[in-house]
């Protein structure tokens, strides 16, 4: 399925991440994932009668980092009430940035050389999580609801971008490079899975040309790069045959179903809340000052656009497969692999090809040491087969340590150069008549001395070394 | 009767002890308690424990602070943890705070000895304490009367000598009014000077915390207890506790206090002599008394009953049965919730919140709450104005005396003018006292009121010392 034609999308993304700090937005309860329900919790948190909230320095530094990272002006703001009733929230309203939000304006430059405006990116709390415990695990029909607590007031910033997004692929693009420098400023770790980063697109398609936007559906729940792509491909597709056919989008919240590959109505703007926003006043007003917001615009590290620089610079006339193993590399956050590894010695495009395949395919490759990743690169450099490079590489990703002792249980003593070279010679010596064809032109008794050399080393030979060996003989 | 500052200076030096104090606070409450209705929890036990800890620190030498061994009243919005707290709710019936107020921390920390939790409108919604979901207070110099509200049960306690020492709460004169009515000091301090953080809100930019007592002194020790920065409430004034005792004896000579126009206006006859009265004392003190006209205050009450509800509006959604409280079971979580605040609330609290509700409205915010808050500017310009003019300003606290239980309960906005006077002060944040001066034509107490700028209690109270040393007696 694809759009109707004449028609085109219209995109905008509003991005949720929760900030990586050590405690909430408004108290000094613990923000973790994973607790046991209602144990990271205190009287502000749960909205207890008499409790007052007081901001979280640190959570006002990430959202700062992130404005700086996206080019943002970091002005003095102010926090609103947002009033709604909700069981998962405690207070009955939500603390939010209103019409004076801490990042305003700013931009995010796409691999690809687009770029995608940036309205604002401003500081909220999130809500608690709410089960609905029997029959269907929605709300209507439970039996009971149970409401957890841990993530109440956990700091939340939310990035809104402009209606610059013309295609689901670039709606993906601009969530995976969003995710990198959310993880590069250290503002979030970027779990899509564990809910720290939620996506939500505004979806509108107009007649190819138009100037003015066409009705938006809001698509909630996307909580993959995946299900960024396919929910916005859906949901313009939908909307495209809905206009072609000669009726009416309805601007309301739909939700995304991964597994149908479908997007669902919620709720339409009809029945929408008046949100009766107003300035919530146990709290001043936040004017962080100049040697603060300067100092976080130094500390910033190098971002990802900064860092592709880097690698594909590593590499001479980079490929365009080159070029998306460079992209994939740093999305996944392992580039710091790549560039000292290069430091170390190794080929620039072995090192890029082992990071974007090997390495990226194992779970959680992130979060292994980067200096064992390098010693096994640096190995197989030396002299390590390639074959047995992998399998040092996964036994160092299974259980860790030093990667030399790895290769040595599994019995891969690296042949030096010279013990090779006496091998084959010991070979040609012993097997005349395929050495001769094989001068003669018969290039497939290369393989049949490979396969001596390796019964003789007992697999411990690079093959590739052992036909430059024969080569050279020729 | 024993002032606290002279009660704490007898348990210090050992003539007296405060396990007798306590016995003597809840013998008095047993006694007089069934008429009035001033607590609504007496914490026999609790007090009578936090007594024997402050007797023990005495034996062993030690100064337990400058409130050693005083019994207090705390109003019911107050959180004491595990002492029931229900700002006169039905919808927190039951429930037991797991944390204590601020202010109450600061009160035991320097020796005072709670004895319970008094009676109020319920949320501080109501200027008579007839709001209360457990019956009105009645007020001790005639009983048939309101003791004003929503600190009636704070005023009375005091006024009726069971405590010392009443804290209450003064969003747009809670403090100040039932301190009048009874007779007694109420003092509202600038916005900041006293910790919210476990003061059950009803209008969070205008509560403030205050002292009802019999003497200026005992207000003034009990304020510089209570204030001081707290780390948990970011509106906290960044600054230490002022001194007030030390500056009490200053007088008002050379200072010019200003009599405001429509802090007088449309009082009573009685109320307005007290005011003349006043200004002729502290005249006499050595002060300069000018005239002033501040036309912008009739703007006041009309900018308080769209602000202060539109706040309430949101501090009380939280009350909605999920969590703690009542709870109506019902269909489902919408119906569950409606049935429970139907059930909890009672009428004033569910007229302001539809108030606030309506003023907070997409398409009526700007004429309604954004406008009050364009009023609050105005008028705190004007009182800027007007301090650089005067040090002080003078005027009636509340436009009668204390008036008949039901009087004004099938009216609000009668009931809403009693505040006519001390709104002003809330919405500027600026300091204001009342201080006991003769009585009306009935014979029931009148209070003026002095108010100040910003900060400057220290120079407000010593007035309000000149006041009550020169009050008829």
């Amino acid at each position: 399925m694809t759009m109707h034609e004449g028609f085109e999308m219209v995109v905008g993304l509003e991005v949720h991440t929760e900030l990586k700090t050590a405690t909430k937005l408004f108290c000094g309860c613990p923000n973790a994932f994973g607790a046991a329900p209602n144990t990271n919790v205190c009287p502000v948190c749960l909205g207890l009668p008499g409790s007052l909230p007081v901001l979280n320095r640190g959570a006002v530094e990430l959202a700062m980092a992130i404005g700086s990272a996206l080019g943002c002006a970091i002005r003095p703001s102010s926090f609103h009430r947002k009033n709604y009733f909700y069981p998962d929230m405690p207070k009955d309203y939500q603390i939010s940035q209103y019409d004076e939000p801490i990042n305003v304006g700013g931009a995010l430059e796409l691999p690809d050389g687009s770029t995608v405006g940036i309205e604002r990116a401003h500081l909220e709390e999130d809500t608690g999580k709410t089960t609905h415990v029997g029959a269907s695990g929605r709300i209507h029909g439970a039996e009971r609801s149970l409401v957890d607590y841990n993530r109440a007031g956990v700091p939340l910033v939310e990035i809104v971008s402009d209606p610059d997004v013309t295609s689901a692929a670039q709606a993906r693009a601009y969530a995976a490079e969003l995710r990198s420098i959310l993880v590069a400023t250290g503002a979030s770790d970027g779990r899509m899975e564990e809910g720290s980063m939620r996506v939500d697109a505004n979806v509108s398609v107009r007649r190819t040309g138009d100037a003015t936007l066409g009705t938006r559906c809001e698509i909630k729940n996307l909580n993959s790069l995946r299900s960024v792509q396919r929910a916005v491909e859906h949901e313009a597709e939908r909307q495209s045959e809905l206009l072609a056919a000669g009726g009416r989008v309805v601007q309301e919240t739909r939700h995304w179903d991964e597994g149908e590959g479908t997007t669902i109505s919620m709720r339409s703007k009809e029945e929408a809340y008046d949100y009766r926003y107003f300035p919530e006043p146990d709290l001043l007003p936040l004017v962080p000052e100049d040697a603060w917001r300067d100092r976080v615009a130094a500390g910033l590290p190098a971002l990802p656009a900064a860092r592709r620089a880097t690698l594909v610079a590593l590499i001479e006339e980079p490929t365009a497969s080159q070029r998306d193993q460079v992209l994939s590399v740093v999305e996944l956050g392992l580039d710091a692999m790549v560039t000292s590894a290069v430091s170390a010695g190794v080929d620039a495009t072995r090192a890029l090809a082992r990071v974007a395949n090997e390495v990226a395919a194992i779970q959680g490759a992130a979060g292994l040491d980067v200096d064992g990743v390098v010693k096994i690169l640096v190995m197989e450099q030396e002299g390590l087969s390639a074959t047995q490079a992998k399998t040092v590489l996964a036994d160092f990703a299974e259980r860790g340590g030093d990667p030399r002792e790895l290769a040595a249980e599994r019995g891969f003593e690296q042949l030096d150069a010279g013990s090779l070279d006496a091998t084959i010679d010991e070979l040609i010596g012993a097997f005349p008549d395929e050495w001769t064809r094989y001068r003669q032109g018969d290039d497939k008794l290369g393989q049949f001395f490979v396969g001596q050399v390796m019964k003789l080393t007992k697999g411990q030979a690079d093959g590739k070394a052992v036909i430059a060996g024969l080569v050279r003989r020729r | 009767m024993t002032s606290a500052i002279e009660l704490a200076d007898a348990v210090r030096r050992g003539d007296r002890s405060a396990s007798e104090l306590a016995e003597g606070a809840l013998a008095a409450i047993a006694a007089d308690d069934g008429a009035l209705n001033a607590f609504l929890h007496v914490d026999s036990e609790g007090a009578l424990a936090a007594a024997r800890r402050v007797d023990e620190a005495v034996a062993r030498g030690e100064d337990p602070g400058p409130l050693a061994g005083v019994p207090i009243a705390l109003k019911d919005n107050l959180c004491t943890r595990g002492v029931p707290t229900t700002a006169a709710s039905r919808i927190l019936e039951g429930w037991l705070p797991p944390y204590t107020a601020t202010v109450v921390e600061r009160l035991v920390g320097a020796g005072a000895v709670p004895v319970g939790k008094t009676n109020l409108d319920e949320f501080a919604m109501g200027s008579s304490t007839e709001n209360s979901a457990y019956g009105p207070t009645r007020n001790p110099h005639d009983h048939g009367r309101v003791p004003g509200g929503s600190s009636g049960g704070s005023a009375a306690a005091v006024a009726s000598g069971m405590v010392p020492i009443g804290l209450g709460s003064d969003t747009g004169g809670s403090i100040r009014q039932p301190a009048a009515l009874c007779g007694v000091v109420g003092m509202k301090p600038t916005y900041g000077m006293v910790s919210r953080y476990g003061l059950i809100a009803f209008a969070s930019s205008l509560d403030q915390i205050g002292p009802l007592t019999r003497t200026v002194a005992d207000a003034a020790v009990c304020l510089e207890v209570i204030a001081g920065h707290d780390p948990r409430d970011s509106t906290s004034l960044d600054e230490p506790a002022p001194s007030l005792i030390a500056s009490l004896g200053d007088g008002v000579a050379g200072r010019t206090v200003a009599l405001v126009r429509e802090l007088v206006d449309g009082a009573a006859e009685d109320v307005e002599a007290a005011v003349n009265a006043a200004a002729a004392v502290l005249r006499d003190a050595g002060a300069t008394v000018i005239e002033t006209s501040m036309p912008e205050l009739r703007l006041g009450l009309s900018a308080y009953y769209l602000i202060a509800p539109a706040e309430a509006s949101s501090n009380l959604a939280r009350y909605d049965g999920v969590r703690y409280g009542l709870r109506v079971d019902a269909g489902d979580l919408t119906s569950m919730n409606v049935a429970t605040r139907t059930k909890g609330f009672g009428d004033e609290v569910k007229r302001r919140i539809m108030l606030g509700t309506y003023a907070l409205s997409a398409g009526y915010y700007d004429a309604y709450y954004g406008r009050a808050q364009r009023v609050r500017t105005l008028l705190s310009r004007a009182f800027a104005d007007a301090y650089s003019r005067a040090d002080l300003l003078l005027g009636a606290t509340a436009p009668t005396t204390a008036f008949e239980l039901g009087a004004k309960t099938a009216d609000p906005m009668a009931m809403y003018l009693s505040d006519v006077f001390t709104i002003p002060s809330n919405l500027s944040g600026d300091p204001a006292v009342t201080v006991p001066f003769g009585s009306g034509a009935d014979g029931l107490p009148v209070g003026v009121q002095l108010l100040g700028p910003a900060r400057s209690e220290p120079l407000v109270l010593a007035a309000a010392q000149v006041l009550e040393d020169g009050a008829p007696t």
